[in-house]
């Protein structure tokens, strides 16, 4: 397992791991994100890098109070992706362990393929999806957008996450409604608030916001549109100009 | 101006003015049209504010004579960005936001995204056993009060005003017991990452035990109301019918899933917050309706009930918050007499005595405390099915993306399948056999 240092903060360690291992998704200076003026506060010298967890050795384990499934899995997936006549490094780009969760980084031509393997594949059978979830990391260069997909084998009772990236400007990932029915909904959905675009989905439309909104809301660089309180003369920002602790 | 095959539009002068009388251009031709036309396909919009949606959920039917050919859903009437508000606050103020999604089921909202934040905080052990507890038990009191509305806004529908009446009445009683123990009804924010805000109050634990006991009587008037009632059965026997297969491919899960015979329920099968100690059992049909459905709720309340006083009869005194300082809200909450506030003893104590308290306590309450960056994803069994949270954290104290798997709005998908080819009327008894909240589906 690869997260010794996750477990050890309960003492109020810094949280961000200071190894090299991990993903890098941003680089934070000082204390409160203050960009307007100078900082007195003495933390304005202040670098941390936020690392995500990264890729994770064999044996993969598996979660607690269960058998160790987390390998059967990846053998499984690796081997019936070799038998498609694909390699599976290129499928799979990496794989997470973390805080007792599967994840498999894949790349995104080849996303319909590993969903269908892990829907259809006896030993595998992930039938149910349980939807897409856009997550936007704005210094995350090359692949800023990211689509988590989380199934679940009600026959092996197991769950994983399949991690799918794009970046800002060609924002395009395969739809998986065909594999998923369900995923119609949330396919449109993470297209509304992130603007990723699902190849192949019957109706791509927005489904929340106005159908005519401009600009997709739940990305980092979009602005709350909140305007300045004044009161006796001071300007209070809008709460995303706001300091806060970063 | 006006075109010379046309008739221009009259004009008449009134006292309020000029008055146009608009008719003529081709739309006499396109009336006459559809008058011969015997084509009796019509598309009508149902919702946004109709009684019988369940808020504002629009349908979009196409209907020839009686029956539905095709239906759509139409939502984010009710779309209040909670996910990306959530973005702006600290972990401790999401609580506060999740509790309004689907709020129907607040206590189940509160739940899996502190589950989820615990998750990531690695905290999952140290929460305190009393705090689990309290949790199992205010979730089983929601899935009753969560399934008596649906029992009595589904009995509405169908002109069923008793069963309106009767539903509406237990939900009280739960309602009463939420506000005696959280002090509100809803959105109640009352579970927290780490546990608890506080403990039961004095003589909660009188009046559960005086619920359970009401309770189990009122719950056996539904069974004699509704289902040997002919009207009732004949309204939602082989109404909206999904099988096994549509159900997995529809990602439909919950009393959807297990009308289809599947008894696929987050508590047995991954179990969390200790479910896998309690005695209950997951009741299944394999009818695929309406009533099936309906029969199920009906039992389940029954099984909650008997988690509910095997809670009741488990709880020992003890902590309701996880020990760690930096995670705990500083708060020993009391009641005031201007309502619940901070202790007037904790207060006299950081403010008089120890400098290091207040600042700590300024600094939990303002900043907030900061989470390993990473992601997970929490889910439990809710009253409409898997109600899953993926939550990131980028080492921050504030969420970086909290997303909802609400179960309303992917069994909500199921509408169409469970409609088509079925009567108008029947439309309405298959969307409330789907229990959607809009709060939830839209967020």
């Amino acid at each position: 397992m690869s997260d010794e240092h996750l477990n050890g903060d309960a003492n109020g360690a810094p949280p961000a791991p200071r190894g090299g291992r991990g993903e890098v998704i941003g680089v934070r200076h000082g204390m409160f994100g203050a960009s307007n003026g100078g900082d007195t506060s003495g933390y304005g010298g202040l670098v941390r890098t936020v690392r995500l967890p990264g890729a994770s050795e064999r044996p993969y384990g598996g979660p607690r109070g269960e058998a160790a499934w987390f390998d059967e899995v990846a053998d499984e997936l690796e081997g019936a992706l070799e038998e498609q006549g694909l390699l599976p490094e290129n499928a799979i780009e990496r794989t997470v362990v973390d805080r007792d969760e599967l994840t498999f980084h894949i790349a995104r031509e080849h996303l319909p393929r590993v969903a269908r393997t892990l829907r259809d594949d006896p030993a595998l059978r992930f039938e149910l999806c349980t939807g897409v979830s856009g997550v936007h990391y704005l210094q995350d260069a090359g692949r800023e957008l990211h689509a988590v997909y989380h199934l679940r084998s009600i026959t092996h009772n197991r769950l994983i996450r399949l991690e799918v990236t794009a970046p800002d400007d060609d924002p395009r990932i395969p739809s998986i409604v065909d594999v998923y029915p369900t995923n119609d909904w949330h396919e449109r959905e993470a297209y509304d608030f992130f603007g990723l675009v699902f190849d192949g989905h019957p109706a791509l439309a927005r489904i929340m916001m106005p159908d005519d909104w401009q600009g997709f809301p739940q990305r980092k660089d979009y602005p709350l549109g909140g305007i300045p309180v004044e009161y006796k003369g001071a300007q209070i920002p809008a709460p995303d100009q706001r300091r806060s602790y970063s | 101006m006006t075109s010379p095959t046309h008739a221009p539009a009259g004009v008449r002068e009134t006292t309020e003015g000029t008055v146009y009388d608009v008719t003529g251009g081709d739309w006499d031709q396109i009336a006459a049209d559809i008058a011969q036309s015997d084509d009796e396909r019509i598309i009508v919009n149902m919702g946004p504010q109709h009684p019988s949606t369940h808020g504002v959920l629009r349908l979009i039917l196409e209907i020839d004579g009686e029956t539905v050919t095709e239906a759509r859903c139409g939502i984010g009437y009710l779309h209040t960005g909670i996910e990306k508000n959530l973005e702006f606050r600290t972990w401790t103020q999401g609580t506060t936001f999740v509790t309004r999604m689907d709020y129907v089921m607040p206590f189940f909202n509160e739940a899996a995204y502190c589950l989820a934040v615990e998750k990531l905080l690695g905290i999952e052990d140290d929460i305190p056993d009393r705090a689990t507890l309290i949790r199992v038990l205010l979730m089983e009191l929601n899935r009753i009060s969560s399934h008596m509305v649906f029992t009595a806004t589904g009995g509405m529908e169908l002109g069923a005003t008793t069963v309106a009446i009767f539903g509406f009445r237990d939900r009280e009683m739960v309602l009463d017991l939420f506000e005696l123990i959280t002090g509100l009804r809803m959105n109640h924010a009352y579970i927290r990452p780490g546990g608890l805000s506080q403990d039961l109050p004095p003589g909660a634990v009188d009046a559960l035990r005086e619920f359970i006991k009401k309770m189990r009587k009122n719950l056996a008037e539904y069974q004699k109301l509704c289902v040997g009632n002919p009207v009732f059965k004949a309204r939602l026997k082989d109404i909206g019918y999904l099988d096994l297969a549509g159900c997995m491919a529809l990602g439909a899960t919950g009393p959807i899933l297990r009308s289809a015979g599947l008894p696929h329920d987050l508590r047995k099968t991954q179990p969390y917050c200790g479910y896998d100690t309690f005695d209950f059992e997951v009741p299944t049909t394999d009818t695929c309706d309406s009533f099936g459905r309906f029969l199920l709720r009906l039992e389940e309340m029954h099984q909650s009930l008997r988690i509910v006083e095997q809670c009741v009869d488990r709880l020992e005194p003890g902590p309701v918050m996880v020990a760690d300082k930096k995670i705990a809200w500083p708060a020993q909450l009391a009641l005031g007499p201007d309502g619940l506030g901070n202790s007037l003893d904790h207060i006299k104590k950081i403010m008089g005595t120890s400098m290091e308290a207040l600042i700590h306590h300024f600094k939990l309450v303002t900043e907030g405390f900061r989470v390993p960056p990473g992601q997970t994803y929490a889910a439990v069994e809710s009253p409409k099915g898997e109600l899953g949270v993926h939550a990131v954290s980028d080492g921050g104290t504030r969420p970086y993306r909290v997303h909802f798997r609400d179960p309303s709005f992917t069994n909500l998908q199921s509408m169409a399948a469970m409609c088509e080819g079925g009567q108008v009327a029947d439309v309405i008894v298959a969307v409330a056999s789907i229990d959607p909240v809009m709060g939830g589906v839209d967020r």
